[in-house]
């Protein structure tokens, strides 16, 4: 399974299903800048726990939420390995 | 009288000095603490809003802010209607509260034009103005929080019992500068203007039209030192790069549980802040506050909490003291305290190793980034759906808000799903659910179960995480 496909899909269908217009997903894209709000965010989470069958944020109290859209997708590809 | 119980809030302005330069500063413009006390935003005019029961309801948070040192002690009851609340409530909260004017800097109300007999355009700036200033009664200040389905619950308090945990000497005033992402008229906003007000320091507030960043920035600019949000605010402050513009030395939470993981967070971003987070609500007051760095709270706080009585009874916080609401407004309101004046918060708590976790509500209540959502409204919305027999809503932990709304649904007979048009299915469900949801509500989530615990009594077995 290809993590960032899997996460650029999540991003695009989560930004359709709530009218969010979303900026190109680069890797240096600042996640706040992406369109997408705090809500959004909260369900891609969801979502790829669904799919990646694990929650890289529960698994630490010291993660911190990625800044850029490029530190989220490595975020996913260290527990995903 | 004493300090901690002003007569007014704008005694308590005139009180705090004016010895120093402090302003509030909202996103597009900034009021000097000198131009509060001798200007009006009202043309002069909130002297003939004497006894009257006011909402005021502006898009501008600054402006809010003025115009509660022009009313408090004139008006008999000031509404304050939050900035992102839908104006489709404005009619009900008329009509609950009894509302005789409506203080506003809005033209335009939509198809929710309040019926009254004042309407008071506020301007967007100060004028310096001479009226008659005396405050003749005990304002009743009323907070709006959200309701079981539908319309929020109009909740009253005082200025003296806003203002009980505050003391107005406690800081140095030249030295301090607080801000909050909350709007100030919800209660843990209110919470930090009127500390402000009363202590004499700066506040810069937010805008809901700013960014996360530009809003950190500005507070940055500005030199904050105090600054307070619910753990989802902090979430997102630490999704900005700007986060580290801003170095405060003091950082608070409250309005929803804080947890380990954003008390560690914050702690690695600001080491150098004294960290607290504090259990609060509209309906309890300010309970106490925790400052060791780890979530729940030690059990002494239960015994060793000045002003406050604590107690855990059926496994619920239940708080009493001078700073908890009076009462609901409106018709068929339910009681806030118990016979002996006991708020029941519904907030589970579990004893383990004498520390207080905090393990979920007693009603069922999934809290979204600060915003309440009860599971049983969303149910009914999932259970309309042809496909659908049954559901459960309940809370997912989530790194971003806090909790997210998931459902477990059981569907009709002739609609079990095959593993191809599971997701579709999934898809749709949602679908139908936005079109009538606010988008906290909607379920980010559904899962196909084939069973749901029922309790003895015939109800959905709401597990409390």
């Amino acid at each position: 399974m290809n993590v960032r496909s899997e996460i650029v899909s999540q991003f695009t269908q989560v930004a359709q299903e709530n009218d969010k217009q979303l900026a190109p997903l680069e890797d240096n894209l600042e996640l706040l800048a992406s369109g997408l709000d705090s809500l959004c965010f909260a369900v891609v989470v969801v979502r790829l726990e669904g799919t990646f069958g694990v929650d890289p944020f529960s698994n630490s109290e010291n993660a911190h939420f990625p800044v850029t859209f490029g530190e989220f997708v490595r975020f996913y590809e260290n527990v995903a390995k | 009288m004493s300090q901690s119980n002003p007569s007014s809030l704008w005694n308590a302005l005139v009180a705090s000095g004016d010895g120093h330069d402090s302003f509030i500063g909202g996103a597009e413009a900034c009021a000097p603490r000198s131009a509060l006390v001798t200007g009006s935003i009202l043309d002069g005019r909130a002297d003939e809003l004497r006894g009257c029961s006011v909402v005021v309801v502006t898009a501008n948070q600054l402006t809010a802010a003025l115009t509660l040192f022009e009313l408090d002690g004139i008006a008999r009851r000031i509404i304050l209607y939050p900035g992102e609340l839908t104006l489709d409530y404005l009619p009900f909260v008329v009509d609950a509260a009894e509302v005789d004017a409506v203080v506003s800097d809005r033209t335009t109300f939509g198809s929710n034009v309040p019926h009254v007999r004042y309407f008071m355009p506020c301007a967007h700036k100060i004028v310096p103005q001479n009226y008659d200033r005396s405050g003749q009664c005990q304002t009743e200040w009323v907070l709006l929080t959200s309701g079981t389905v539908g319309p929020p619950k109009l909740v009253v308090h005082t200025l003296s019992s806003l203002t009980g945990v505050i003391r107005p000497n406690q800081s140095q005033p030249g030295n301090v500068v607080w801000s909050t992402f909350y709007d100030i008229r919800r209660y843990g906003g209110l919470q930090i203007f009127l500390r402000a007000t009363l202590t004499g320091t700066s506040l810069i507030l937010s805008s809901p039209e700013e960014s996360t960043s530009n809003f950190l920035a500005r507070a940055g600019a500005h030199g904050v030192t105090h600054i307070s949000g619910t753990p989802s605010h902090w979430r997102r402050a630490l999704m900005s790069p700007s986060i580290r513009l801003m170095s405060p030395e003091y950082v608070r939470l409250s309005g929803e549980i804080a947890d380990q993981a954003i008390l560690n967070q914050l702690k690695t971003a600001y080491p150098q802040a004294r960290l607290a987070h504090a259990f609060a609500t509209t309906e309890a007051g300010v309970a106490f506050e925790v400052n060791d760095g780890q979530s729940g709270f030690p059990a002494t706080v239960v015994e060793q909490t000045q002003n406050v009585e604590i107690k855990i009874e059926d496994q619920t916080l239940r708080i009493r003291s001078s700073r908890t609401a009076n009462r609901y407004l409106g018709n068929h309101a339910p009681e806030i305290k118990d016979a002996v004046g006991f708020v029941d918060t519904r907030d589970m708590v579990e004893l383990r190793n004498g520390r207080y976790f905090f393990v979920g509500r007693r009603d069922g209540i999934i809290n979204v980034g600060g915003i309440k959502v009860h599971p049983e409204e969303v149910e009914a919305v999932i259970n309309q759906h042809p496909s659908v027999r049954m559901s459960m809503v309940h809370a997912k932990k989530n790194p971003v808000t806090g909790a997210i709304v998931v459902a477990d649904v059981i569907l009709s007979a002739s609609a079990t799903p095959q593993e191809s048009n599971g997701n579709e299915l999934q898809r749709e469900i949602m679908h139908f659910c936005r079109q009538t949801l606010s988008s906290y509500k909607v379920p980010a989530m559904i899962n196909f179960v084939s069973t749901l615990p029922i309790s003895e009594s015939g109800k959905i077995a709401r597990s409390n995480a």
